[in-house]
């Protein structure tokens, strides 16, 4: 199992849930166990294409995934992942 | 000026009075507080983060500070905004916090500019300071502060927060990545809920403000280790703060080795936020007409909001279905089930999320009215003794 760090924005759709453990070998079969799980993040993780969003970065550890192998990155039971979206602050969006 | 000649620059008796505890630091001494004099630095925003860090630049002898913001002071912002008084309510956010930093530190220049930061303006406004702090709180400005950072070649000091999560770290500093390095693109509308609706933890801004200060304090004494290729979080929470790498983007449309962007563009356009937006067309009616159609006993009024704000305030009749509900689908039903039989009306805080409410509603064949101004224009305008928030 592989922890994944959810970040404020998104908890509303994981059930308030900060961090979950999650199954998978590779970032992307984790994802999906997530997705699956709490099927409303899809959208706001992923575009209609299946790509991952602009706006919203993941990390192995400390280190960018668009760094590494993007969504073939493997994973380790000892790893955090962590979803980091970019939020601007208080204005109307 | 950064590096400057330190001959030139003299300290009066009560500068050397005032900056003790910074001259007798050797990583500051003499040297380093004649380059805060020295140093100017630009605050985009005085809200949320702009007050703490703006203070203590002032406290720590930065010679010349700009402050941009267009706004007033709200009593809505004195849980975080800490540089603005009660006094201050109603008045040009800039003046006040000009007042405040001068009282504070009368032996440096503010330069005011009341106005927003837009793609006409920003070159011209920030050529003349040696740093850039965002202390904004929307992508437009945020996309345009590091555009403009990185096209006149300056650092640009970051920082974001929402709700009890902050995020912090030093742009295009020595070769380092751009905000757009970070996300090539804002979350269109709509997708990520705002501050506003989410509201924020006051003291959350002090934090990351003061980090933003540091930073810009470090950069312009030289020699220590600024955020610059990391990204700092911080979970208030929860008392943790984590960190990532960030690396520069080759292939970054401003500052990678075949820039695509160099000038500044329409930042509205690039955030999806156009003038004509195209709003669900739902019909919409004031809260004169509420109050009528309440009393004749015809509707039935829903409030999106969510508990704990129908907690503070709520409108006799209305019964509660958050909007959250409606969007993940149960919410559907219960609105359906009230509804039968009488006329839907919806309200939220100030008629955005009802409006949101009702598209969705819509979708699913159920229509309504939306209330204009939602609860605080009951406040205002039907109910002065209701708390506004």
């Amino acid at each position: 199992m592989t922890k994944v760090i959810i970040p404020t924005p998104l908890r509303r759709y994981t059930a308030n849930q900060e961090a979950l453990d999650l199954q998978g070998a590779t970032i992307a079969e984790v994802l999906v166990q997530l997705t699956t799980q709490y099927s409303d993040l899809k959208k706001h993780l992923y575009t209609e294409e299946g790509a991952l969003r602009n706006f919203v970065n993941v990390y192995l550890n400390d280190e960018d995934i668009r760094h590494l192998q993007k969504g073939e990155t493997p994973v380790q039971a000892t790893d955090i992942v962590s979803i980091v979206p970019s939020i601007a602050g208080g204005a109307h969006a | 000026m950064l590096n400057p000649d330190l001959d030139s620059i003299t300290l009066t008796n009560e500068e050397y009075e005032r900056y003790s505890r910074h001259l007798i630091l050797p990583e500051v001494g003499l040297a380093g507080q004649k380059k805060l004099k020295a140093a100017s630095v630009l605050c985009v925003g005085t809200g949320g983060l702009g007050s703490p860090l703006a203070l203590y630049l002032a406290a720590a002898g930065i010679g010349r500070m700009g402050l941009v913001d267009f706004d007033v002071v709200d009593a809505s912002n004195l849980q975080r905004q800490i540089i603005h008084g009660t006094s201050w309510i109603g008045k040009p956010k800039v003046a006040s916090a000009q007042h405040r930093l001068l009282e504070l530190n009368p032996f440096m220049q503010i330069d005011i500019h009341e106005t927003a930061l837009t793609s006409e303006n920003a070159l011209e406004i920030a050529k003349d300071y040696d740093l850039i702090i965002d202390g904004t709180d929307n992508f437009p400005t945020r996309y345009l502060v590091n555009d403009t950072c990185v096209l006149l070649g300056k650092p640009n000091v970051y920082g974001s927060i929402f709700r009890f999560e902050g995020q912090a770290t030093v742009f295009n500093y020595e070769g380092g990545p751009c905000y757009r390095c970070l996300y090539p693109e804002p979350p269109p509308p709509g997708l990520v809920p705002s501050c506003a609706e989410g509201g924020v933890l006051g003291i959350l801004p002090g934090v990351i403000g003061v980090i933003q200060a540091t930073e810009a304090v470090k950069i312009i004494l030289g020699g220590a280790t600024t955020l610059s290729g990391r990204l700092l979080l911080y979970d208030a929470w929860n008392m943790k703060f984590r960190e990532l790498k960030l690396r520069k983007n080759p292939q970054c449309p401003l500052c990678g080795d075949h820039p695509t962007i160099t000038e500044l563009i329409d930042y509205q356009v690039f955030c999806g936020i156009s003038d004509v937006e195209e709003q669900p067309t739902v019909a919409e009616a004031t809260v004169q007409q509420l109050q009528e159609r309440l009393a004749q006993g015809t509707i039935v009024l829903v409030d999106v909001r969510n508990p704990h704000e129908y907690e503070i305030a709520h409108i006799p009749g209305s019964v509660l279905v958050p909007l959250g509900d409606i969007e993940s689908g149960p919410g559907v039903e219960q609105v359906r089930a009230l509804a039968q039989g009488s006329e839907l009306w919806v309200h939220c805080k100030s008629g955005m999320r009802s409006a949101k409410a009702l598209a969705v509603l819509a979708d699913k064949g159920i229509v309504g009215t939306n209330v204009k101004g939602g609860i605080l224009a009951w406040a205002e305008q039907i109910d002065p003794s209701m708390p506004k928030y």
